[in-house]
C-alpha cells in the first residue's frame, strides 16, 4: 500500500486527504529550493530526488519569468499528457513558501485538483506551526537531522 | 466573458429560479465562461460536475444506452442540469428546487447547439 511520508507529521493528515480527493497519483511538498517535506506515491529515492530538483528549478523559471512580465509570482502551473497531467503550485505558509508537485492519471482533471489544491493549501497553512527561533547550526546535528530527514522520507 | 459567450448564458438565466450557468470543458473541469450569482462556487461546481458527468456517461455506456446527453441531479436547496455537447463541452445550469426543468433543459440544448 503506497502511503504518505512526510519529515514534517503535520502534513500527513491534508496531504492524505488531498491525494484521496484529488486522484493523485504523486504528489511531492517541498520548499521552493527543492528541499523535500513530504511525499506520496515514490517509490525510489532518486525519483524524489529528481522531481524535486526538477520542480524546484521550474519554480526557478517562472519566477524569473514573472519578474520580467512585473508579475507577483505565479501560483499555478499545469501541463497535461496523454496518460498524466502534472500540477505544480506554490503557496505561503507561517513557515515560508511550500511548493506542491502533484502528478494525476486520466480518472481526475486539471480542475478537480485545482480544487482541491485550494483546500489542501489552507489544511497546511492552518496546521502548520509557527516557525521555530533559528539555532545555532551544528556540524554534527545537520548530519543527524538529514540522515533522519532521509530515512522518513525514503524508509531507509 | 466574450459576447458570444455572454448571450448564451444570458438566455439561460433569464428563465426564473436559475442561479447561474457555466459552460465547462468536460475533459478538464475548467470553466469557458459563467454567469454566476454570488455565493456559487464555480470552480468547485464545474471541477465535480465534469467529474460526476464522467462517470454518468460510463453508467449510461455500460447500460447500452449510448453517450449522455443530459443530466438532471436533485438536492433540497436546488437542481444541477447539464447538457453535454459531442464537442466535449458541458453546458451547467444552477438552480433553485422549483424551477420549471423543462424550459431549463430547452435553453441548455439551445446553448449546446450554439456552443458546438
Amino acid at each position: 500500500m503506497t502511503r504518505i511520508y512526510a519529515v514534517d507529521p503535520w502534513v500527513e493528515k491534508p496531504l492524505e486527504a488531498f491525494v484521496a480527493e484529488a486522484g493523485a497519483r504523486l504528489a511531492l511538498l517541498m520548499t521552493p529550493a527543492g528541499q523535500v517535506i513530504a511525499q506520496y506515491g515514490f517509490t525510489r529515492a532518486l525519483d524524489v530526488m529528481a522531481a524535486a530538483a526538477l520542480g524546484a528549478a521550474i519554480v526557478a523559471s517562472t519566477g524569473e519569468i514573472s519578474k520580467l512580465l512585473d508579475e507577483p509570482t505565479f501560483s499555478v502551473l499545469n501541463h497535461q499528457g496523454k496518460r498524466h497531467g502534472i500540477l505544480l503550485a506554490g503557496f505561503d505558509t507561517p513557515r515560508g513558501r511550500m511548493v506542491c508537485l502533484v502528478v494525476y492519471g486520466l480518472d481526475s482533471t486539471p480542475g478537480l485538483v485545482q480544487l482541491f489544491f485550494e483546500e489542501f493549501s489552507r489544511d497546511v497553512r492552518d496546521a502548520c506551526p509557527e516557525p521555530e527561533a533559528p539555532k545555532q547550526v551544528l556540524a554534527a546535528d545537520f548530519e543527524r537531522e538529514l540522515n533522519e530527514s532521509l530515512a522518513t522520507l525514503f524508509r531507509t | 466573458m466574450s459576447d458570444r459567450f455572454k448571450g448564451i448564458l444570458d438566455a439561460i438565466t433569464r428563465v426564473r429560479g436559475v442561479r447561474g450557468a457555466m459552460i465547462v470543458v468536460w475533459q478538464d473541469g475548467l470553466i469557458v465562461s459563467d454567469s454566476l450569482m454570488e455565493g456559487v462556487r464555480g470552480n468547485a461546481v464545474a471541477a465535480l460536475t465534469s467529474s460526476v458527468t464522467k462517470y454518468a456517461e460510463k453508467v449510461m455506456l455500460a447500460s447500452g444506452m449510448g453517450r449522455l446527453q443530459f443530466l438532471h441531479l436533485q438536492a433540497s436547496n436546488g437542481v444541477l442540469l447539464v447538457v453535454a455537447t459531442r464537442s466535449e463541452i458541458l453546458v451547467v445550469a444552477i438552480a433553485e428546487p422549483s424551477v420549471n426543468v423543462g424550459l431549463v433543459r430547452l435553453e441548455l440544448i439551445r446553448a449546446a447547439e450554439a456552443v458546438k
